[in-house]
């Protein structure tokens, strides 16, 4: 038995550790403190002048700058600490003005050889960077009915175009729509109608009294298409806000059927990014209702600043936010703010329909908001918290047509320049196709992330140094060897979780820490087996190959079950656990690696290939 | 470790005593869960927490009393990790901008302070991480049942599952006894526990198996007991590399990871105990004979060796 590794399979090993010591390298070069310049709108570009202005601003204030660089969409300043990028941020977005954002960012500092490889450091999660995390849930029922609302316009439209006469339509459950007639005849009429042209529903007759009745019910795939259709949109439009907050890599990520995680790292001032991400507003524009309209046909609101005064409106919506393309806040002729709206053709072409012939009519712009309110109640004798929807509407203003409305027209009657321009920027970013709650929400402080950095990387260096000692005490020549293996198996960790630029948490750390005390496993249970061949009198070369294989079955057996539970761990999981799980799956794969292949090479190329009459293993059977 | 005599020691010896004081900490576990409850965190429960940096020791009982006169219900002020830190729990959940609002209160009483972070959590999205956990936990046991069934034999797969869900419990009864925070990072060390122990139970598992097909004569008893003897200073050394780290995460790892620590801790050395006690015991109660091991369960890829020799590609390497 010589104990000799082919060449291809020592070559095959040393590739991987150079792979795996590349990708590793950026880790070591530390990200840079940075303020990140952007325009505020796609088109704003920032030049050189705008960066001057900002570099001459930080030297006015004595803050050291490392480096900065312009690129084509924005400039990055490089700081030297904390406290140095929180105290720039509001004196380089006073110097540059409004027309700029100004982001707290970290910039990888990674050499350019490096960066070429595609090598870059691992993401730090928020808990290392600070910043804030929300967790968003769309509303679907509401997303439904609106739905239906905007189905159940259309539908009555073309029955009202076909002289079907129908007595009312009424929205159940988000589900149904039930319309009733007077007779069979125009029932049977609206049912052809309603079969033909919309295939969404699943129709069923019913008699209830002297009215007939036909339920229009939205089919299960259809309510699947909405749902999708909701989540989708607002991820898209979440996305959009996100980019007007000007921050640096921010995370906007689906999970499960209807609920969005938004992660602004640096972001400290929640306020502002609550308000413009969760602000649900919405218009809608519908007519007033004519004097001798039916009530099943009318809604009363209230204006959103005189809660005393009411009007009475169409149920029938002629156009929503969702159908705008631009806004921008302007002054009207007497310096009110006023927002000037394009709506995009489908739009345009609803409003012109519906104004062409309502001249002299009014139509109302009516503003949207959902919120969650919560309030305590008894329930079964127990007080519990209960959270509540609440919808508000409000007109708010109420103009008469003078001419056919087109692609644009402007807005009036909005409170102030704030109000004017958040309601621009909303309905540019494009309107929620349904409105969502905050569930929740998490802030970091920056002082908070790096002690956390510092706090994970005291317990991986103590952790791992406990473990070396250990190993060394215990086995002696193989416990070097094996700590050998521990260190490249940390790299291999380090460098799989850079490729995969899996982001690293606290609970990731504390998975590296773990899998550093339970990668040695493998060793411990190789190193005993070969003890114990030794101790029944096995030769050294054949005590190691037979330790190394009979140790093999075990190892597999016992990783792969515990692969299982962190790949459960990580499909179940959510956050934290998530990171967790990464870690722990990946540093299963690398220990099992350095665990049975990198240390049998070293043990190779130590005691391979001649004659030992003893091994360094620990323990007395050594000396036999 | 210290190596052991030539005579194995008789750990089957003990399983009685074993089983009792098993049995009894499980019962008092479950009556603990029962009566004390879970302490949950807020993931769970939902709810607001502001944690606050004061740059003198903070005065606990001042913003007890501060909160109480601004008119503020069922919220505990405690330490969190230094004296200077403070972390206020309130069991209020659906006005999202609180933390700033208590913030702004102490404030105004003239203390130094700094927010270092806060944390909301809508109370569905607690209870619906209750379930899922919980089913989480249940699918990995059942995962564990199937495949060491498969991968040994039916008698083990009991005999593996058994002593995760007597680890799983035993921490969650140390959990309820003395009422430290159940969070999320707590869940995740409850299946890194699964993980460990099973690692260590199907260790000790793979070696009864190789010595019931290996040795051709003697009782389960005495083959239990030697393989249990011949693995045990693995066990006790990769359980004694584990326990280090855990520590130095324990006490270097910050406040945020102290019950993730503790959790393994305890989890690691319930662990060990029950890979030898538990699961070796299940396998005496249920009669494990050299028949069920006899005809080899189906082998992993380009494993036709079988029995206990390496497989045959194993031995090129």
């Amino acid at each position: 038995m010589l104990n000799k590794f082919p060449l291809w399979k020592n070559l095959i090993i040393v590739f991987a550790l150079v792979i795996g010591f590349i990708y590793a390298l950026p880790n070591f070069f530390p990200d840079d403190y940075a303020i990140q310049i952007t325009g505020a709108r796609g088109a704003t570009e920032v030049n050189q002048q705008v960066l001057d202005r900002a570099l001459a601003e930080l030297d006015e204030r004595g803050i050291e700058v490392k480096s900065s660089s312009l690129e084509d969409r924005d400039a990055l300043i490089r700081l030297t600490s904390s406290d140095d990028q929180l105290r720039a941020r509001p004196a380089v977005q006073n110097a540059v003005g409004e027309r700029y954002l100004v982001a707290l960012n970290m910039a990888p500092s990674t050499p350019e050889w490096l960066q070429s490889l595609g090598a870059g450091p691992m993401k730090l999660g928020l808990d290392l960077r600070g910043g804030v995390h929300f967790l968003l849930e769309v509303d679907m029922e509401t997303a439904l009915e609106q739905r239906l609302e905007a189905l159940s316009g259309q539908i009555k439209r073309e029955l009202r175009e076909e002289r079907v006469r129908y007595r009312g339509g009424d929205i159940e459950d988000s589900r149904n729509i039930v319309l009733s007639f007077r007779d069979e005849e125009s029932r049977s009429e609206a049912f052809s109608l309603v079969r033909d042209q919309y295939n969404e529903f699943l129709l069923d007759e019913s008699r209830e009294g002297d009215e007939y009745l036909l339920t229009l019910t939205l089919s299960e795939q259809e309510i699947k298409n909405i749902q999708d259709y909701a989540l989708e949109q607002n991820l898209t439009t979440i996305r959009n806000r996100v980019n007007e907050l000007g921050v640096a890599e921010p995370l906007v990520q689906q999970q499960g059927a209807d609920r969005i995680i938004v992660e602004l790292p640096g972001v400290q001032d929640t306020a502002q990014a609550k308000r413009v991400l969760g602000a649900t507003a919405n218009l809608e524009f519908r007519m007033e209702a004519r004097q001798d309209a039916p009530s099943s046909e009318t809604e009363v609101y209230p204006f959103r600043d005189e809660p005393n005064r009411t009007a009475r409106l169409e149920t029938e919506i002629i156009a929503t936010g969702n159908n705008v393309a631009n806004a921008q806040q302007a002054f009207d002729e007497n310096g009110q703010p006023q927002v000037n709206i394009t709506m995009d053709s489908v739009g345009g072409d609803q409003m012109n329909r519906a104004t062409r012939n309502a001249i002299g009519r009014r139509m109302a712009v009516l503003f949207i908001e959902y919120r969650t309110e919560t309030s305590t109640e008894e329930v079964n004798g127990e007080l519990q918290e209960v959270e509540e929807r609440v919808v508000e509407k409000g007109i708010i203003s109420l103009a008469t047509v003078q001419s056919a409305l087109g692609g644009s027209f402007r807005i009036t009657g909005l409170d102030s320049i704030p109000e004017a321009s958040e309601l621009a920027l909303l309905l540019r970013a494009g309107a929620l196709a349904a409105p969502m709650y905050f569930v929740q929400e998490r802030t970091i402080g920056p002082s908070l992330g790096q002690k956390n950095i510092d706090a994970g990387f005291m317990s991986v260096v103590f952790g791992f140094s406990l473990v070396l000692l250990y190993m060394l005490v215990f086995y002696r020549g193989f416990g070097l060897i094996a700590n050998v293996a521990l260190t490249l198996n940390l790299m291999l960790l380090v460098a799989c979780m850079s490729i995969l630029s899996a982001t690293l948490t606290l609970p990731g750390i504390a998975g590296i820490v773990l899998t550093v005390g339970m990668a040695v496993d493998a060793n411990v249970l190789i190193f005993e087996r070969i003890k114990e061949e030794l101790k029944a009198g096995v030769p050294p070369q054949l005590a190691i190959n037979s330790g190394y294989g009979r140790a093999f079955v075990s190892i597999v057996d016992a990783n792969i079950t515990t692969l299982l539970v962190a790949v459960i761990l990580f499909a179940m999981g959510s956050g934290p656990v998530k990171g967790f799980a990464v870690t722990l799956c990946i540093g299963i794969l690398t220990s099992m690696f350095s665990g049975l292949l990198v240390s049998r090479s070293i043990v190779n190329l130590v005691y391979g290939g001649r004659r030992i009459e003893k091994l360094s293993i620990g323990g007395k059977q050594a000396n036999g | 470790m210290a190596d052991m005599e030539k005579q194995p020691f008789d750990f089957m010896g003990l399983r009685k005593i074993a089983s009792v004081i098993s049995i009894a900490l499980i019962i008092a576990s479950i009556a603990l869960l029962a009566v004390r409850g879970l302490n949950f965190g807020m993931d769970f429960t939902g709810g607001t927490s502001v944690e606050l940096e004061y740059t003198q020791a903070a005065d606990l009982d001042g913003i007890r009393n501060t909160l109480e006169q601004s008119g503020y219900e069922q919220f505990s002020v405690q330490n969190f990790g230094a004296d200077t830190t403070v972390l206020i729990r309130l069991a209020e959940a659906g006005n999202d901008t609180l933390a700033r609002e208590v913030t702004g209160v102490l404030e105004q009483t003239g203390a130094e302070l700094e927010l270092v972070s806060s944390e909301f959590v809508g109370s569905q999205v607690g209870e619906q991480l209750k379930e899922d956990s919980g089913l989480g936990l249940l699918i990995a046991l059942a995962v564990v049942l199937i495949y060491v069934g498969m991968r040994f034999q039916f008698k083990f797969g009991i005999a593996s599952v058994i002593p995760l869900a007597h680890d799983v419990i035993i921490v969650l009864g140390v959990f309820a006894l003395f009422q430290w925070t159940f969070d999320l990072t707590v869940l995740a060390a409850l299946l890194a526990v699964i993980g460990y122990s099973l690692n260590d139970t199907i260790v000790v598992a793979d070696r009864i198996r190789e010595n019931f097909r290996k040795m051709r004569v003697g009782e389960p008893w005495d083959i239990i007991n030697e393989s249990i003897h011949q693995t045990i200073t693995r066990t006790i050394n990769t359980s004694g590399t584990t326990l280090v780290v855990l520590l130095a995460l324990y006490f270097f790892g910050g406040e945020a990871i102290n019950n993730f620590a503790l959790a393994l801790i305890i989890g690691v050395i319930v662990g060990t105990y029950s890979s030898i006690y538990v699961s070796a015991n299940m396998l005496m109660v249920m009669g494990v004979t050299r028949e069920d091991l006899m005809v080899p369960a189906k082998e992993g890829t380009g494993e036709q060796a079988g029995e206990e020799e390496p497989p045959e590609w194993l031995n090129r390497m």
